[in-house]
């Protein structure tokens, strides 16, 4: 069974997450388009992944859902962020900028900067 | 945590996968719907728009497997996908399935049968709160060989002050009459400590037990009943309480009522099934005052303090028992070195059983594995059938693994399946069962089948069915794939493999039942040579019928209370007893004299004094005495070997008299020159309980020659046997020798006996030869079960030579109608395949008769009279097993000689 890398999961959940966020409830398609348009290329083929992501992150409660009709009266299923997903969302934000700083730093250090 | 939480995850997906899934497919389709609107939209050509919209949302089958297969349990899904096919494989061999199930409810349910004795009575022995807790005190004079010597009321305070016990407690089991409901009844009593139930920590369901603490010196007027005796003389009475009882003409109180699922501690049944209980502080009428040289030849039981382990109060009671011996060293002479020793209840309680239980455990456990065995096999026959089956199995991808997970599964349902009926047959049958086992098991009363039971047929069925599955599965899907294909599964690679574990299953089968065949053939000759040894007593047309004389606890009352005011007594029933119609002759004994009877516990071997030789010089030897009157001996068909019996001028006022046996007159009179001395004349002294040594010396004027009274193991047994008449007993056995009915003695001899005294109970009307039957009911319970555990081995072996023999067979039968093609004479043929046969078993028996050798010497301690290497046993044994073998292997080699040659070889 071939595993996903651990980085592109977590990073897409947090996109998912900040997209419900941001947007408010959305449907699938509405997450992945918004993703598309600000990641350019990470999700811009083989959106399907996106959906199994949705289930696993409904299954651990930081998202819900319910049917609802889409834009053009179509039937979709609506996602929206619960407490516990914001609350998720906050934490990973936070997470995410501390060890983005720190990579960020080890990047910018260059071999005659050290002592 | 982590794990566990996904875990639950992935079970509620189980459960749900159906609806994740679906809806995954359903948001994928409605994905791909908005995209190729949005690309039409965007001005593709229809076409093209849905292959970019397909593109974009990428694989969504592949998506779909691999959110299923990491959010689900694929293990879980197998094994309902293998269970599925081993229903369908079960129900496709019905023949097949039912002789694998019927032999492993066979093994199982039999298991499982004398699993629940073992259960009650070894590990269960005690149904009391903290039964860990509760100990046996022994007190021990091994320095001159003296054992359970019994307790002193001041030893007792010594160890209820002591600190190791919450509680220790006396008792004493005996029968008292019960007398004031309509008929005298002699009921199983125990005088005990008021401390006693506190000791067992069980309390009544009516009413109340005693105070523990109470120090009443004598006995306390109040008494507590047994359900039993609630139900049976007071008809449930609600108002039971402070009711007066009249027991052994003393006024008893009922204070309580015991729960109906007590049961009391003891050794026998009868004193499991006590019907009352009396408290006394033993210091004060009728026992003597406290001292500490005076012990009572009582049991004495105690409840540890929480926490304590035996061990530890072992160590702390060694020390108490070293001060003591400081502080009164008159009391504990140096040379008898007093030790108290402490045993766990249960521990005493299942002693003498216990090798009887682990045998039985034992042959089941064999019938057991040889069932296992013979299923295992039947399995590898099957595998050469489905070769063919694996094969495409394997071609088509399926894993090796996979496959014997597949095997396995089938496998163990069928064991299961096996297992459940077997359990469910042992559980409808249960009470059908229960009749055969002996009643002198202890607990028999608290076998009980139920969960715990089922739960134990469960695993053992599922621990048979992984061990004796896997070796099966392991063969059948290791075999070579495109020879095996091309044969259609004839022959492959495997198949040599298999017959060879078919070969070595078959030899274990042939082993496992010669040694159950042996240790049934040794138990059947001990029982057969105690059922035939030489008794010294003749049993025939004899009949005992018990009394019991009331015994009061204040002496005055005691209406029998000299031998003179008891033989006025006796000799009138005696009279009366001869006038029955078939009534030739009497006699009387006390109840310990029965032969072989329920007396046996009475029997207290008491130091004998002998006139001339010192105490001091060495301790007094032990004999066991007996009670008769003068025609005992001719009633029960005892020789007379030196001096005469009891004759009528032998009365209380004239010196007593006494007869020793045979063995007793050999080792206590064994003469300067070992040659052996007149006991004829001589002189003793009887040390009775309480250390009240009988002041007179007792003559003994004649020898009669040994009989097996007491153990039909044992001949020589010294016993000393004193006059009813000079001696009086309470628990009297009258015998009735003649052709009687004893369905109507009873009666009869009841209205004898309350026309002389109304207030006696009589009880236990049986002939001797009834009473000798059921001393040797354990024996005959063990002896069967194994003999029948072996019948049931030797079966399943035969069936097992049967099932190789045919197989190597049906292999060899292109060989062998080659080989008749050729000219082989048929008998030749007969004669090759009867001789693989022969191998098998000449290599099972060897193999068995080594097996055999080591079982039959851990059973020694349960033979009687044969050698665990008797030779005629181990050689019948054995030809029985060859004759088997031979039997067994003959129908499929007649079949082998009968091949038609052209028929077989055309069908190759």
């Amino acid at each position: 069974m071939k595993e996903k890398p651990d980085v592109l999961q977590g990073t897409l959940a947090l996109m998912v997450l900040k997209t419900l966020d941001v947007l408010g409830p959305q449907h699938g398609y509405g997450v992945a388009r918004r993703i598309e348009q600000i990641s350019g290329d990470v999700l811009a083929v083989n959106q399907g992944t996106l959906y199994p992501l949705l289930l696993k992150l409904e299954n651990e409660g930081s998202i819900a859902s319910q049917w609802g009709a889409s834009e053009n009266n179509r039937r979709a299923r609506f996602y929206r962020l619960t407490a516990t997903g914001r609350k998720q969302l906050r934490e990973e934000t936070h997470d995410w900028k501390q060890t983005a700083a720190i990579i960020a730093r080890f990047f910018e250090v260059k071999a005659e900067d050290l002592p | 945590m982590r794990f566990l939480r996904r875990f639950f995850i992935r079970l509620t997906n189980f459960a749900t996968r159906r609806r994740a899934d679906q809806r995954l497919r359903e948001e994928m389709a409605e994905h791909l719907a908005l995209q190729i609107e949005e690309n039409l939209n965007a001005g593709m050509a229809p076409a093209e728009a849905r292959r970019q919209a397909r593109l974009k949302l990428g694989a969504a089958e592949a998506i779909r497997e691999d959110h299923h297969g990491e959010q689900s349990l694929p293990f879980v899904e197998n094994l309902f996908q293998d269970l599925r096919f081993a229903v369908r494989m079960l129900l496709r061999s019905p023949g097949f399935s039912l002789i694998v199930i019927a032999t492993m409810a066979l093994g199982v349910g039999a298991t499982t049968a004398i699993y629940s004795v073992i259960d009650a009575t070894l590990l269960h022995p005690l149904p009391y709160p903290h039964p860990g807790e509760l100990v046996r005190i022994e007190a021990n004079f091994p320095g001159v060989g003296a054992h359970d010597i019994g307790i002193s009321i001041p030893e007792l305070k010594d160890l209820q002050n002591s600190g190791i016990f919450q509680y220790v407690s006396l008792s004493f089991f005996g029968t008292n009459n019960l007398t004031g409901s309509d008929q005298p009844a002699s009921i199983a009593s125990k005088s005990v400590s008021p401390s006693y139930f506190a000791v067992l920590g069980v309390d009544a369901q009516l009413g109340r037990t005693w105070d523990p603490h109470d120090a009443t010196p004598g006995f306390l007027p109040d008494v507590v009943i047994s359900d039993g005796l609630w139900k049976r003389a007071f008809g449930v009475d609600p108002h039971i309480i402070g009711k007066t009882l009249r027991l052994d003409n003393d006024p008893a109180q009922v204070v309580g009522v015991m729960p109906a699922s007590f049961r009391d501690q003891g050794q026998t049944s009868e004193e499991r099934g006590t019907d009352l209980w009396a408290a006394a502080g033993f210091a004060g009428d009728p026992a003597p005052p406290p001292m500490r040289s005076v012990r009572f030849p009582f049991q004495t039981i105690a409840r540890l303090q929480p926490g304590l382990s035996p061990q530890a109060a072992q160590g702390r009671l060694d020390a108490l028992v070293a001060s003591l011996k400081k502080q009164y060293p008159a009391d504990y002479p140096l040379q008898g070195a007093w030790t108290v020793h402490l045993t766990s209840l249960a521990e005493t309680l299942v002693g003498n059983v216990r090798q009887s239980l682990i045998l039985l455990f034992g042959a089941v456990g064999l019938v057991l594995l040889i069932g296992c065995v013979n299923v295992a096999n039947l399995l590898l026959a099957r595998a050469s059938a489905r070769g063919r089956e694996m094969a495409v199995r394997q071609a088509l991808g399926a894993a090796r693994t996979r496959l014997i997970r597949q095997l396995l599964t089938e496998s163990l349902l069928l064991f299961v399946i096996g297992g459940i009926s077997g359990f469910a047959v042992l559980f409808c049958a249960r009470r059908f069962l229960l009749q055969f086992v002996p009643e002198s098991l202890p607990r028999l009363n608290d076998i009980s089948i139920g969960w715990g039971l089922f739960a134990f047929s469960i695993v053992v069925s599922v621990a048979a069915g992984i061990i004796f599955g896997l070796a099966p599965a392991w063969l059948t899907s290791r075999l070579n794939l495109t020879e095996t294909l091309r044969q259609e599964g004839r022959g492959s690679n495997g198949s040599r493999k298999r017959s060879r574990l078919r070969h070595v299953l078959v030899i274990g089968e042939l082993a496992l039942s010669l040694v159950l065949m042996v240790a049934a053939g040794l138990l059947l000759r001990s029982f057969w040579d105690l059922f035939k040894v030489q008794l010294g007593f003749n049993p025939t047309r004899v009949m005992a019928i018990e009394t019991s004389l009331p015994n009061p606890n204040d002496p005055k009352t005691d209406i029998y209370g000299t031998a003179t005011q008891e033989a006025v007594f006796l000799r009138e029933v005696l009279r009366r007893n001869r006038t029955i119609p078939g009534v030739e002759e009497t006699a009387v004994s006390d109840r310990a004299a029965i032969p072989l009877g329920y007396g046996q516990s009475d029997h207290r071997a008491v130091p004998l004094l002998r006139e001339g030789l010192g105490v001091e010089s060495s301790q007094p030897p032990l004999i066991d005495t007996m009670i008769v009157s003068p025609e005992y001996f001719h009633v029960l068909g005892m020789t007379l070997l030196r001096g005469r019996l009891f004759a009528d001028q032998d009365v209380e006022d004239t010196p007593f008299v006494a007869v020793i046996n045979q063995a007793a007159a050999r080792m206590y009179w064994p003469g300067k020159d070992g040659k052996g001395e007149n006991p004829v004349g001589k002189r003793v002294r009887m040390l009775g309980p309480l250390g009240r040594s009988s002041p007179d010396w007792t003559t003994i004027v004649g020898v009669i020659a040994d009989a097996r009274t007491e153990s039909l193991a044992d001949a020589g047994i010294p016993q000393i046997y004193l006059d009813i008449y000079q001696r009086p007993a309470k628990f009297l056995a009258f015998y009735l020798r003649g052709q009687v009915d004893p369905a109507a003695i009873s009666a009869q001899v009841r209205t004898q006996i309350q026309s002389v005294d109304a207030e006696l109970p009589v009880f236990r009307a049986e002939t001797l030869d009834d009473v000798l039957s059921s001393s040797l009911s354990v024996r005959r319970f063990s002896m069967e079960m194994v003999a029948l555990f072996a019948a049931t081995a030797l079966l399943l072996a035969g069936l097992g030579i049967y099932g190789t023999i045919s197989f190597l067979v049906n292999e060899q039968s292109r060989e062998i109608a080659i080989r008749l093609a050729l000219g082989a004479q048929r008998r030749n043929i007969l004669a090759m395949v009867l001789r693989q046969g022969l191998t098998l078993a000449a290599v099972g028996a060897s193999v068995g008769l080594i097996g055999a050798l080591i079982v039959s010497h851990l059973m020694a301690g349960l033979l009687f009279g044969v050698s665990p290497t008797d030779p005629p046993t181990f050689a019948a044994v054995t030809m029985v097993l060859t004759c088997v073998a031979i039997a067994a292997s003959y129908i499929p080699a007649l079949r082998a000689m009968r091949l038609d040659p052209i028929t077989t070889l055309h069908a190759e």
